[in-house]
């Protein structure tokens, strides 16, 4: 409808955000009828996204024309920021940033390494930079998410995991259950995502690689390769995040965390 | 008890946190079948005296001996088997009974026979009660699970830290006739911390005070259980 009326692309960008803000700003209103107060937060997350996107838009046309090792030094800011991110969540847990950036720079790190030594990830930024933001994002939702519930879980079973120290469990027996919980609970979204990849989804990028005339074939295996990739990035993640929190929860044996 | 080898000895236990000295220079033996008692009002240190014997925590001061080891050289997971604690919640696992019974031996890989599981419960009046999943258990009932599953590990000194104090008058007495037939099968030492006078009085043969992180005073009985004291 509006490329009737605007001709320039970013105009045309920024006049279908406005709609879609406003189909948002009407749910949060129905939320503030039901009293459910979602209006400020609604607000500032619209404006911070559009901006945020604005920004990283600017920043892509820079590095998109650039050399492609420029990608690593990109990631790795994203990967500093999603452990910012990760951490607000779990600010009770010590270390947490240093926690968060271990778990999701080593879970994207080893994925995106691998994946372009095996030429799955292309080594130019085109390729690096979108494909790479994708994992360290899924890095960064399972790290925050094991971290939440393993710390929670391990306050409200304080009782339970000191009476099996108390039977001489080491630290990673008497955690085992809530690390468990934990991870498989942060893994449901990737493992939703690969089971029900074809038949209930189709990721967005698919159609991008169709219309550049990729094989639909090989796009659709593409497409399983990209959403497998997340999963072995989010597993790591969360491995990690539940290795690296288990480590400072106890001390010597003993439960110092959540009690 | 004297003569008896002495199982466990405190010496100058010190414990502080957050600034506040929780245990004072706690001293005291524990001979072999000796029960005895230690009393206080809440806050006085008492529960944090026990978790300082089988390193639930550390001390800032002071060692806790074992058999005349000092626990702070041996294996940590060692000491917590061989000073067995049930603490104040019975804090069991999700699950069966017998899976609750067996949970020490299986961490040392040892997988306990039926018989051994109903051996332990019988010991704690619970009988039949093996495949029960414990979210089906009375207070009463899970506090005696939590004894038999401690007593599984066979420990040579049993610490109780308040164990009927979440429980109703009825239920108290029948933990403490499964805790005393626990002691009575048990050749090692126990030390049960409460804050009644009248059940230190029923289950040991001598009581020590701790008031404001001091063990201050003892006062033994003649006979080791007697109700009548």
């Amino acid at each position: 409808m509006f490329d009737q009326w605007v001709h320039s692309q970013v105009a045309l960008g920024l006049a279908q955000a406005i709609v879609v803000c406003a189909l948002a700003l009407a749910v949060a209103w129905l939320g503030h009828l039901r009293k459910l107060e979602l209006g400020r937060e609604t607000v500032v997350a619209l404006v911070r996204g559009l901006l945020q996107m604005l920004v990283i838009g600017l920043v892509l046309v820079w590095l998109l024309k650039g050399a492609a090792w420029w990608s690593i030094p990109a990631l790795a800011a994203m990967c500093a920021t999603a452990a910012w991110m990760a951490q607000r969540k779990v600010q009770s847990v010590p270390h947490s940033y240093w926690l968060c950036l271990r778990a999701i720079g080593s879970g994207s790190t080893v994925v995106i390494v691998t994946m372009v030594l095996t030429h799955v990830i292309a080594y130019k930024s085109t390729a690096l930079v979108p494909l790479g933001s994708m994992i360290v994002a899924a890095s960064m939702n399972t790290c925050s998410q094991v971290l939440e519930r393993f710390a929670s879980d391990l306050k409200l079973n304080a009782g339970r995991v000191e009476a099996a120290l108390a039977l001489g469990a080491s630290s990673s027996e008497a955690a085992l259950p809530y690390a468990k919980n934990s991870t498989s609970a942060a893994l449901i979204p990737s493992l939703n995502s690969l089971r029900s990849l074809g038949i209930v989804w189709i990721p967005g990028f698919a159609a991008g690689m169709l219309l550049a005339g990729s094989d639909p074939v090989y796009t659709a295996i593409y497409q399983f390769i990209v959403i497998a990739m997340l999963y072995a990035a989010s597993g790591l993640t969360a491995l990690l995040a539940a290795s690296g929190h288990e480590r400072v929860a106890f001390e010597e044996e003993r439960l110092v965390a959540g009690r | 008890m004297a003569g008896s080898k002495v199982l466990l000895r405190a010496e100058g236990l010190r414990r502080e946190a957050g600034g506040k000295t929780i245990v004072r220079d706690a001293s005291f033996a524990l001979a072999a079948g000796e029960v005895v008692a230690i009393t206080g009002p809440s806050g006085s240190g008492k529960s944090s005296l026990l978790r300082l014997l089988n390193r639930l925590d550390a001390p800032s001061a002071g060692r806790v001996l074992l058999a005349d080891a000092d626990t702070a050289v041996l294996d940590v997971h060692e000491v917590r088997r061989r000073v067995g604690m049930v603490m104040q919640q019975a804090n069991l696992f999700p699950g069966t009974v017998a899976q609750n019974v067996g949970y020490g031996p299986a961490l040392r890989g040892v997988a306990l026979q039926a018989g051994e599981v109903e051996e332990l419960l019988r010991t704690v009046g619970l009988a039949g009660y093996a495949k029960r999943d414990v979210a089906a258990l009375s207070g009463g009932e899970a506090q005696r699970i939590s004894l038999a599953r401690t007593l599984a590990n066979r420990p040579q000194v049993l610490l109780l830290d308040e164990p009927t104090s979440a429980l109703d008058e009825a239920a108290k007495l029948v933990v403490e006739e499964a805790l005393r037939a626990a002691m009575a099968q048990m050749a090692g030492a126990c030390l049960i911390v409460t804050h009644d006078a009248v059940q230190a009085a029923r289950l040991a043969q001598r009581t020590v005070l701790m008031q404001g992180g001091v063990l201050r005073d003892e006062a033994e009985k003649n006979a080791p259980g007697d109700p009548n004291v």
